[in-house]
């Protein structure tokens, strides 16, 4: 690229009247170097503050000549119109082709974004719009509930016609996809809540009823939580981020307007696929869990894994590992309707997109854990 | 002053593989400075392969590509941002960024330079606004919130933010009604006469091509058949030729040369 010659600024004093003579190239390009705009600016003020300044009236003549300049951008000359005081000054030589610069500038005249009106109220309107906000999102939620109930009675009077198609692919993809990572974060959970257990209940002689600390806690607790907590990560976010594109690029509305209610078609299916998939997820993940656990505790205290397996099933009541699967279920359920009433709200939009993608797992992990806190409550007489 | 070179794009020897699937072979095109140029060929032609090589988002096979003389294939990463200053492209979707308001799109380019001051750029954001005919009332709009014919309006004047010498269009009125289309056409060219641009688009809109261009050049065989004023290009017998300009859509659009002769 051949160097262009920077922009510059003559300035001379002649018996009480100011020369400002202009030169070298004013684009984009040249303008845009650093501190040349702020150098120019300085040149033009420190020789006369009062003659140039656009505010007071010229105490002095100042004659503009910006005839030597050889090219000339919107840029270069909207410099020249701002210093100016957004006119033409009286004195003023232009070169070839400036003249339809200013024309424009001046044809222009002062526009300015316009600044929307701040009120001082400003926080409790946001406060109140928060509220509001909450309020509809609860609404909605529960609207989603009513849909979900009335397209499960359209599936059972007519089961043939469901979507089957769409529920084994996101089985397929929520549960069999998510073996491989429920695997690894059960096993080392497994394995670390074991070691610190094994640590302490050698302190008491207790080393025994480490399979029931471990039995009940993953069956019960664990296994169900964690494997809720991965999957709203991995196909909540999944399920939010596909609809808020679904979204953006119009396909939602082309399905309504096909016909293709958004309700039998997208979310049943995918509460559908979780609420089967989750259970097994979960069951899978307690077997991890207990896996490592079990290998951990052989490390540890030297019980044997023959040991651990014959007295699993005493000390851990069956209802524990049923209720562990209807929190499998539950859970799956509520996550599903979570990132579905997350997604079909997102606005066309990328910031939307993020938020609405965040916003949905944050709550449906919150979800979760306020379920699991009900379960504990409405079944705590059962299966201890 | 350095006179600009004649030609503005020069293209030599371009060759472009997708795997054996040979797009262009032995290309040449030269855009002279000043014309507005139509790229036509039928679909999967490699137009925008071609346009997408011009601006440096892909790399030819073979073959060199020069913009204002220099060649882009060995120029070094600043080079590179160097000249990006000096053309606009004008993508088909608009490409404008849905999380900004209008004002921050077109505002974008001149923010990143990183040395001018927020008055100016500010002025300058509506001086485009104005040139592209939209309302300082739309400047805090949202792009999701405005038109096709206006998105197109605000993604030109965002390709003018940074005074380009040189303009690329995809497909400038594709998905635009016939009114904004027109409204669109009428801008581009105003907007060429103000500004002394040199305008290079791909097209499928005989509208349009008729009513802007200086020069068409029409890509078939995998390479440039013919690069000349619309009437020349009309005469050629080349069996891609008399299908697109002289099919059914053709004859209605050529009513447009009989109206205004003095186009071509
Ligand atoms: N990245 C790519 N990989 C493989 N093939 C491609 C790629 N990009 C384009 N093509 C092929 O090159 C051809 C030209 O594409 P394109 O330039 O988009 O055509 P046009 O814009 O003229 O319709 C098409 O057949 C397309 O399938
Ligand atoms: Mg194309």
């Amino acid at each position: 690229m051949p160097e262009l010659t920077p922009p510059s600024l003559e300035i001379e004093d002649h018996d009480g009247i100011i020369s400002i003579k202009a030169g070298g190239i004013w684009l984009v390009q040249t303008l845009a170097a650093r501190g040349c705009i702020n150098g120019l600016l300085s040149q033009l003020t420190t020789v006369s503050p009062k003659a140039v300044s656009p505010s007071a009236v010229p105490a002095r003549e100042v004659h503009w000549d910006l005839s030597a300049i050889t090219r000339m951008d919107h840029l270069g000359a909207q410099f020249f119109w701002n210093f100016w005081g957004k006119r033409r000054p009286q004195h003023l030589l232009l070169g070839a082709g400036e003249d339809a610069l200013f024309d424009r500038l001046h044809h222009l005249g002062d526009v300015h974004l316009p600044q929307p009106a701040k009120s001082r109220l400003a926080f409790f309107y946001a406060f109140g719009k928060g509220m509001f906000r909450f309020l509809e999102h609860v609404l909605g939620f529960i609207r989603l509930i009513g849909q979900l109930s009335l397209d499960m009675i359209r599936l059972l009077q007519n089961p043939l016609q469901g979507p089957w198609r769409e529920v084994s692919a996101h089985v397929f993809h929520a549960g069999a996809q998510a073996l491989g990572i429920t695997a690894l974060v059960g096993f080392l959970i497994g394995v670390v809540l074991s070691y610190l257990s094994s640590q302490q209940l050698r302190l008491f002689g207790a080393d025994i009823y480490i399979v029931n600390i471990l039995g009940m806690s993953i069956i019960r607790e664990l296994g169900p939580l964690l494997a809720a907590i991965l999957v709203a990560g991995r196909s909540g976010s999944a399920i939010t981020a596909q609809l808020g594109v679904m979204r953006v690029t119009e396909e939602l509305d082309a399905m309504l307007v096909m016909g293709i209610p958004h309700g039998f078609r997208l979310i049943l299916p995918r509460v559908l696929a979780l609420a089967v998939a989750m259970p097994l997820i979960v069951v899978w993940t307690d077997m991890m869990a207990l896996t490592g656990g079990m290998l951990s505790a052989m490390n540890t205290l030297g019980l044997s894994p023959g040991f651990f397996i014959d007295t699993l099933p005493q000390v851990v009541k069956l209802p524990n590992l049923w209720l562990g699967e209807a929190k499998g279920v539950v859970f799956g359920m509520l996550i599903a309707l979570t990132a579905c009433h997350f997604g079909l709200r997102i606005e066309p939009n990328t910031t939307s997109l993020g938020q609405g993608t965040t916003a949905s797992v944050v709550a449906s992990i919150t979800i979760v854990i306020i379920a699991d806190a009900i379960f504990a409550i409405l079944f705590k007489g059962v299966g201890i | 002053m350095q006179k600009p070179p004649e030609n503005i794009i020069e293209i030599r020897g371009l060759w472009t593989v997708f795997g054996d699937f040979v797009v262009h072979r032995d290309l040449d095109l030269d855009v002279e400075s000043g014309e507005i140029i139509s790229i036509v060929g039928g679909s999967g032609s490699g137009k925008t392969t071609l346009l997408r090589q011009m601006i440096g988002l892909e790399q030819p096979t073979r073959g060199s590509v020069r913009i204002f003389g220099e060649p882009m294939e060995n120029a070094d990463h600043r080079q590179r941002l160097e000249a990006r200053k000096r053309w606009g492209m004008l993508f088909q979707q608009g490409a404008l960024f849905s999380a900004l308001t209008v004002f921050e799109n077109i505002a974008l380019p001149l923010r990143e330079l990183r040395t001018l001051p927020e008055d100016l750029i500010s002025d300058l954001v509506m001086l485009k606004l104005d040139m592209v005919r939209l309302k300082p009332s739309d400047a805090n709009k949202l792009p999701s919130d405005l038109s096709g014919g206006m998105i197109k309006r605000v993604a030109l004047a965002r390709a003018l933010a940074l005074e380009p010498e040189l303009l690329f269009l995809d497909e400038p009125t594709a998905g635009l009604d016939p009114e904004s289309c027109e409204s669109f056409v009428l801008l581009i060219r105003a907007l060429h006469r103000a500004l002394g641009l040199t305008i290079v688009m791909v097209t499928h809109d005989l509208d349009t091509l008729f009513e802007l261009t200086t020069r068409v050049a029409v890509l078939a065989d995998q390479h440039v058949i013919a690069n000349a004023p619309v009437k020349e290009v009309i005469a050629l017998p080349h069996q891609f030729v008399k299908q697109f300009f002289l099919g059914e859509r053709g004859q209605r659009a050529m009513e447009v040369l009989r109206e205004y002769p003095f186009i071509v």
